[in-house]
């Protein structure tokens, strides 16, 4: 995909967890929308499918109505205050503080000025969900837009007002200065006491990316004083007066039914108990007093026989679901003669690489406070898709969405791992039989075990390459895991790529980088077993395959950074992997040590080198890169969940491991700026390389080949 | 049931409630204290971490029963008003958070290590900081900003020497 083309509604095809939810267009009189802002002027932007804007006739609008389609909208009240609004959800990546720069660049206005109004199904206008690295190539840019129409919109009304031409007049620090006549004029002035509309049309003037003066630079975190000062209300902080404690029966295994159920000794207790179907769950004063409830319910439950995790990889290549699969045309990709080359090829290489499941983990774990008015339901929930939670509780309750409102406090990180409503629906449901607010927050081993995970996934790679380091053939097939990243940027002439969609034996779905990162891992690892074949340099054979510039660049930006081709120690080893992943490029530089008497294995030194277009925050950019490749590291080397007959077995801190400050390696960033290009998302892309860059590294020190996620679990025998 | 007088952040508390109950929970649920987060209620993960007379100590693990005589300090009670507290100053400064939710944590902890040790070397924080878990991965920066803090710490207690 060039960058030029920017996908409206970008649906990987493995994101299973999510159900076709129907596209809903918000509907707001111009009214009602003064009614609640106040005077002043009011921006739109227009979602504008190209056969929609024919049939209306562009942005044009009769009377009282305003679009249907708006994406975003912005506001500068009469107190020069700036709301903006979109239904994008901030849970650490930042997009509070980097949507406020957007807006600040276009508008004018100080930083601090901006109030952002973020994933309140009422408030906000729909949004599909926060995932996919989309937030900055497209809402940034939508925001961008509507508010350099306000900016112009307030440069007319000074205009007008003084009776002058709008060429003399600059915008600048919330007024409009007319420098030649030294007179200027606040935007708060400009709309007193009037009600103004705009909406953002093509023509709108956007400041190109090498002349922006507050985005493209550092910005900290907008409302971070809140966060070190434990002011911030979570999902899990929220509260309401007269609030009850949830609690929910969970089943032994996955999938048990339940057969009896006992709950009179809870309702003793004083703690109300619901049962509707397979649902048991109770409502108390403190979650103490519902935590024993629940353990003085008794239930008996139904169990079915399921497969483990020691039989994983065996079973996902056995269930498949070939010709059933949902994601259309992600599934197969056919070039040239695979069969032929192969069979002519001077060195064939077949291997397999696998990947687990793995929890996304986020450090707060799913939580909802519901709220019942009569029929209304109101729902405090972090989550990535609120208005795909409205429409799960509207499903749930059987009311229309127009009577569910759902609200996401800034949360406790995601990853992917938040796109469902569970949460929402479990506390609703006990609230309206309690019929008073509920909060429920999951615990940590209920967050491991009930929510879902990063698919696991085995991956078959056959390959053709000529003595002189050319790569013929290609066949990959991916059972599980996804189908995101999964074609090869380097040239080869035959190809053979399939997904093959299976019946997982646990429930899976979105995570950071999705599919991506098993992908890379086995064509990123499969690449240096191939350049170990014909004795070629690692670096120097990619480069041979891949004519992609942006990839190129990255690559040999970071092998500078690296010191790639310096000489090594006893126990020391270097190793690279990289790729292209939701527009944006990345390679990634490991250095690892071994030791090979005890077994350890240390990641000493990372280099990642990414470009992403016009840099709109570079520290939080920087920050971004850093997290994901702390956060690949778990991934990398040692989390995988263990599970056998429905069961989870290490769902606990304490038995998943996960990166903490003493296996963080040194990491360096370089950072790409292309102000050429437009702005795409950070925060999954950077991830990508980094497993496939140890594998490769460990196999430097060690020449063992590792093809499974994680490597080292339990340490690194090489002996 | 019993009536458990508490001191947090220098105010006294009483609180009916069962002894056994987790701190982090009275916190939160009575005193209205949500700062201290749970993240996964067995001492691993570090974000319901306060300070218990000075030392860090994981509130989801600690009785409530077993605090009454101690002085408890949270998140909220670090700042003196509007003035944060200096390691509240390095983490935004230092960007070293992302989604905030083990901020709190991190640094109550950090506060106790520059008690013990007023400069500690990267090992030492690295180290003490490790029963600490950030999922999105500023482990960097959380040391940076704590090597921040222990320098404008000691040149303001040097001033203050100078000073006498």
């Amino acid at each position: 995909m060039s960058e030029k083309t920017l996908p409206r509604v970008p649906m990987e095809p493995e994101r299973y967890e999510l159900a076709a939810a129907a596209p809903y267009h918000f509907d707001l009189g111009r009214r009602e929308f003064f009614k609640f802002l106040g005077a002043g002027l009011l921006v739109v932007s227009v979602l504008k499918p190209a056969v929609i804007a024919q049939e209306s006739g562009g942005a044009r609008r009769r009377g009282d109505s305003l679009p249907k389609e708006i994406d975003a909208w912005l506001h500068v009240a009469e107190s020069g205050t700036v709301t903006v609004y979109t239904g994008k959800a901030e849970m650490g990546q930042n997009i509070r503080t980097s949507l406020s720069q957007a807006v600040a660049e276009e508008l004018h206005v100080p930083i601090e000025s901006i109030d952002m109004v973020m994933g309140d199904t009422q408030l906000t206008p729909f949004d599909m969900g926060t995932f996919g690295s989309r937030t900055t190539p497209t809402m940034n840019l939508q925001l961008r837009k509507v508010a350099a129409a306000a900016r112009e919109m307030m440069i007319g009304l000074a205009a007008a007002q003084w009776q002058t031409d709008r060429q003399h007049l600059v915008a600048a620090d919330g007024k409009v200065t007319d420098p030649q006549n030294k007179r200027s004029v606040e935007y708060a002035a400009l709309t007193k006491g009037q009600q103004l509309t705009q909406t953002v049309t093509p023509e709108t003037p956007l400041i190109p990316a090498a002349n922006w003066k507050v985005a493209g630079r550092s910005a900290l975190k907008v409302d971070g004083r809140d966060f070190v000062t434990g002011r911030h209300r979570y999902p899990s902080d929220q509260k309401l007066p007269a609030m009850l404690y949830g609690k929910v029966l969970r089943p032994p295994s996955f999938g048990a039914t339940l057969l009896s159920l006992e709950t009179q000794k809870a309702e003793q207790m004083g703690a109300t108990a619901v049962h509707d179907g397979n649902f048991v769950g109770v409502a108390a004063a403190s979650t103490e007093l519902a935590v024993a409830a629940i353990a003085a319910i008794h239930a008996e439950w139904k169990s079915e026989p399921q497969p483990s995790s020691k039989e994983l990889f065996d079973y996902l290549r056995k269930n498949t679901v070939e010709g059933k699969d949902p994601t259309g045309d992600g599934d197969r990709y056919d070039l040239g003669a695979v069969d032929q080359a192969l069979s002519s090829a001077d060195h064939r290489l077949q291997q397999t690489y696998t990947v687990s499941y793995i929890a996304h983990t986020p450090l707060e774990p799913r939580a909802a406070l519901a709220k019942w008015d009569g029929d209304h339901l109101t729902v405090w929930t972090g989550t990535q898709r609120p208005f795909g939670v409205r429409g799960q509780l509207a499903e749930a309750f059987r009311i229309p969405e127009e009577q569910v409102r759902v609200l996401m406090p800034d949360t406790g990180s995601g990853y992917g791992g938040k796109h469902t409503g569970e949460t929402a629906i479990e506390a609703a449901r006990l609230a309206r039989s309690a019929k008073r607010p509920v909060k429920l927050v999951w615990t940590r081993e209920e967050e491991f075990t009930w929510a879902y995970f990063r698919p696991a996934g085995v991956i078959d790679v056959t390959s053709g390459v000529r003595s002189d380091g050319t790569i013929t053939a290609w066949e990959f097939h991916n059972y599980n895991s996804g189908s995101a990243g999964i074609r090869t940027y380097y040239e080869i002439p035959n190809q053979r790529i399939v997904f093959h969609a299976v019946n997982s034996p646990l429930r899976q779905g979105s995570y950071r980088a999705l599919a991506a990162t098993a992908n890379h891992f086995a064509r990123e690892s499969h690449m240096d077993e191939m350049a170990h074949t014909v004795k070629m340099d690692s670096l120097e054979f990619r480069l041979k395959n891949l004519k992609d510039e942006r990839l190129r660049a990255v690559f040999e930006a970071a092998a500078k950074q690296f010191g790639w081709g310096k000489s090594k120690a006893a126990g020391q080893g270097f190793g690279m992997g990289g790729g292209y992943e939701k527009l944006g490029n990345i390679a990634t530089f490991a250095e690892v040590h071994v030791d090979r008497q005890s077994g350890d294995m240390k990641v000493v030194r990372v280099v990642s080198a990414f470009e992403c277009g016009a840099i709109v925050n570079p520290d939080g950019l920087r920050n971004q890169i850093e997290g994901s490749n702390v956060q690949g590291l778990g991934g990398a080397l040692f989390e995988a969940i263990e599970f056998d007959n429905g069961k989870v077995l290490n769902g606990r801190m304490s038995e998943y491991r996960v990166p903490r400050f003493s296996d963080v390696p040194v990491l360096e960033t370089v950072l790409l700026d292309r102000k050429d290009i437009p702005s795409v998302g950070a925060g999954e892309c950077p991830m990508i390389g980094l497993a496939p860059a140890i594998a490769n590294a460990i196999f430097d020190a060690t020449g063992v080949r590792l093809r499974s996620l994680p490597l080292v679990p339990n340490g690194l025998k090489t002996t | 049931m019993a009536s458990i007088h508490l001191t947090v952040n220098g105010k006294p508390y009483a609180v009916d409630t069962d002894p056994q109950t987790s701190l982090l929970s009275v916190l939160r649920e009575q005193l209205d204290l949500t700062g201290s987060k749970y993240g996964c209620g067995e001492g691993q993960c570090g974000a319901c971490t306060v300070l218990l007379d000075g030392k860090a100590q994981r509130s989801c693990i600690t009785r409530v029963g077993a605090v009454s005589q101690r002085l408890i300090t949270t998140i909220e009670g670090l700042a003196n008003g509007e003035h944060l507290h200096p390691v509240q100053e390095a983490f935004l400064e230092a960007g070293a958070m992302q989604c905030g939710y083990c901020t709190s944590g991190m640094i109550m902890s950090a506060v106790a290590l520059l008690q013990r040790n007023p400069s500690p070397g990267v090992g030492e924080i690295v180290n003490f900081m490790d029963g600490n878990v950030c999922r999105c991965g500023t482990y960097p920066r959380i040391v940076s900003a704590i090597q921040k803090a222990a320098k404008v710490a000691s040149a303001a207690s040097a001033a203050k020497g100078a000073g006498r």
